[in-house]
């Protein structure tokens, strides 16, 4: 049953011997053993990959028509939503697609989160996925420049002079990213060149990242590993091939998805403002400075962090420290989670009421991180903010005296 | 605990949406559908409005496309000057001059309803004022200090403004708290409120050509999509049936 041994003929096994398709079919496909008691929180892996071919699909046609300069760029968008064949379709796509891309992935964290999917032995696809994280959100700020609105480019000037914050250094390394000493035609070049770049580099995490998985194998509601219960064949007991069981299931996932999805696209594609600022349909003004600065909805947790945190020694240092920390410490999470078990389902009531705090606590920082800084938010986004770090930084100890409830030797439907 | 989660979730989404809107606008009550009042809406945009302002991301034939409006209609009613149906609706005013005259660079209005939106459009043509401290005697309750003239003051009239004393307290300055026609333009208060919607239903077309278009593709698609999950979940269910 091994797929070494399989034999084909023909075409295939002229392939075959010179390329090892079908193993990679059997390993990755066909015999790859997935968990049979996956639930909703398991759509968005493949969800994931198809946003990510999207935006790159959409992303290639849209440069078609694309200008990356100061000039022209603002034009070239309304062109690219006027003028080009269906081009409408191809940014409404692509610039829902952004926020799309995040949402799925927010769901596939806290998936994560949930049922111990970061524990070992899976703390390298924990680490990679972190790295897949950081990377969208490089490529979704770089991009977010090139429409050349009053966000685009306001949105882009506040997060570059976080750069200027670093002690020492700092002016030289903002004016280094920038090119410029503001935000300019030379910064809008390299931002696309960069933005046309990192979904590759993404790309290739993403194929890392299933590398990963699937030397592990994948976890499951239950946190149980199904390679400890074999069968004579060798086969996970409650294991079942990834296609065509799971293939079948995520093309419903996909289809439903797309429904909503496609709902947002054609009627309302600026999602009340959303998805699309509407700041952002004034062309770029370097003299004029709006009266209210929110970065992108994804990006508004940690915005709200770095304002929560005031100057010390009149530096905005400190803040950018936070905001990078808040990410940064998502690395140590598998080593963080002392609970001996992984499931949420079998974890005691600290650890259910520490993740739904968590829960709750991202999404207020997110909501607070587009209101203008009034006394009352800041002390709300400072009281969030250190909710959102005692998550990571207590779980040693919450997580260790929890109580938890015995794990069942099989996955429960 | 999840259904709490999505609950949460959901719940704030609204209050998120709200965030950008502002207060005291009045409806402007548009109908995309309604091509007399588009036609209407850019024949005034044309002949009051395209002096200054450009629309330089539409094309005067897309426009006739969208609204309706024949190739002959369109060069004797629409087009400024020897400009050609393919071409874009600029104009001729350099930006240099309107700086000069204005104090202001003069904005191109075809994002304006995405931008601001369509019932601060409407509003605003209906909230200029009599100020003698403002260059063009005139300001605006909800643009104050606004560089433009009041072009539709002859189809408006006059307004003035109602002031109090008490507003913000004492010693606060006083403030406009509402507006009274003192003194009638050529038109009634009723046909100018339909000139200015026509007005404002035109800009929102002008802002996104397209928004018809894709909301007619999308209950097509949306058809298609419940279909085809119908099928999907079927050979999901069909495939599964031997797994416990």
């Amino acid at each position: 049953m091994s797929a070494d041994t399989v034999e084909t003929k023909g075409f295939l096994g002229w392939i075959d011997k010179r390329f090892p398709l079908t193993k990679v079919w059997n390993e990755h496909l066909a015999e790859y053993y997935a968990p049979k008691n996956f639930n909703f929180w398991y759509f968005f892996g493949s969800l994931a990959i198809l946003v990510l071919v999207m935006q790159i699909v959409t992303g290639i046609w849209l440069a078609m028509s694309y200008k990356p300069s100061a000039a022209d760029a603002f034009g070239s968008v309304e062109y690219i939503m006027r003028d080009v064949n269906w081009g409408w379709l191809l940014r409404y796509l692509h610039s829902t697609g952004a926020s799309a891309f995040f949402i799925v992935i927010y769901l596939h964290m806290f998936r994560a989160l949930m049922y111990g999917s970061y524990r070992k032995p899976r703390e390298l696809l924990w680490i990679i996925g972190v790295i897949i994280y950081l990377a969208m959100m490089a490529t979704a700020f770089f991009g977010y420049l090139l429409p050349w609105g009053q966000m685009s480019y306001w949105g882009a000037q506040v997060i570059v002079n976080l750069f200027s914050a670093v002690p020492g250094i700092g002016e030289d390394l903002s004016v280094w990213v920038r090119g410029d000493y503001v935000i300019s035609d030379v910064t809008l070049n390299r931002f696309f060149a960069f933005h046309f770049l990192l979904p590759f580099v993404l790309f290739a995490l993403v194929f890392l990242h299933i590398v990963a998985l699937h030397k592990v194998g994948s976890n499951n509601p239950d946190g149980i590993e199904i390679k400890e219960n074999k069968d004579e064949h060798g086969i996970p007991r409650d294991g079942i091939p990834f296609h065509p069981y799971y293939t079948v299931k995520d093309i419903a996932g996909v289809v439903f998805f797309l429904a909503i999805f496609l709902a947002i696209v054609l009627f309302a594609p600026d999602f009340f403002g959303l998805f699309l600022e509407a700041p952002n349909f004034q062309p770029a003004n370097p003299l004029q400075t709006p009266a209210h600065i929110a970065p992108v909805w994804y990006f508004t947790p940690f915005y709200a962090m770095l304002r929560a945190v005031p100057p010390m020694f009149g530096s905005q240092f400190p803040g950018v420290v936070v905001m990078f920390a808040a990410i940064l410490i998502m690395f140590f999470l598998p080593w963080l989670d002392r609970s001996p078990v992984k499931s949420i389902r079998y974890k005691g009531p600290l650890s259910k009421i520490a993740l739904g705090i968590f829960a709750v606590t991202f999404v207020v920082l997110a909501y607070l991180g587009l209101q203008p800084a009034t006394p009352v938010a800041t002390l709300m986004a400072q009281i969030f903010t250190a909710l959102y770090f005692a998550f990571f930084l207590l779980m040693p100890i919450y997580s260790k005296i929890d109580t938890t409830k015995p794990v069942p030797e099989r996955v429960t439907e | 605990m999840n259904k709490l989660i999505i609950a949460t979730l959901l719940g704030l989404l609204p209050a998120l949406g709200m965030a950008s809107s502002e207060g005291h606008l009045q409806s402007a009550n548009i109908d995309l559908r309604d091509q007399a009042s588009l036609q209407r809406g850019a024949k005034s945009f044309i002949d009051n409005c395209m002096g200054c302002h450009s629309l330089k991301y539409l094309r005067y034939n897309r426009m006739a496309a969208d609204l309706g409006i024949g190739e002959a209609d369109l060069r004797k009613n629409y087009i400024l000057g020897d400009a050609k149906p393919g071409d874009l609706m600029t104009n001729a005013l350099r930006p240099e001059d309107g700086e000069k005259w204005f104090g202001t660079a003069i904005p191109d209005l075809t994002l304006v309803t995405r931008w601001r939106s369509p019932d601060w459009v409407y509003t605003y043509l209906k909230s200029f004022y009599v100020d003698p401290t403002r260059p063009w005697g005139v300001n605006n309750l909800i643009f104050p200090a606004v560089g433009m003239p009041h072009v539709l003051q002859g189809l408006q009239g006059v307004q003035e403004p109602v002031m109090t004393e008490h507003h913000g307290g004492e010693g606060a300055p006083p403030a406009v708290t509402g507006l009274k026609l003192a003194q009638p333009g050529a038109l009634t208060s009723e046909q100018y409120d339909a000139m200015v919607r026509d007005l404002t239903n035109f800009l929102t077309y002008a802002g996104e050509p397209v928004k018809l278009e894709r909301q007619r593709l999308g209950w097509y698609v949306l058809g298609f999509l419940a279909v085809l999950f119908v099928l999907a979940y079927l050979l999901k269910k069909e495939y599964w049936r031997d797994i416990h």
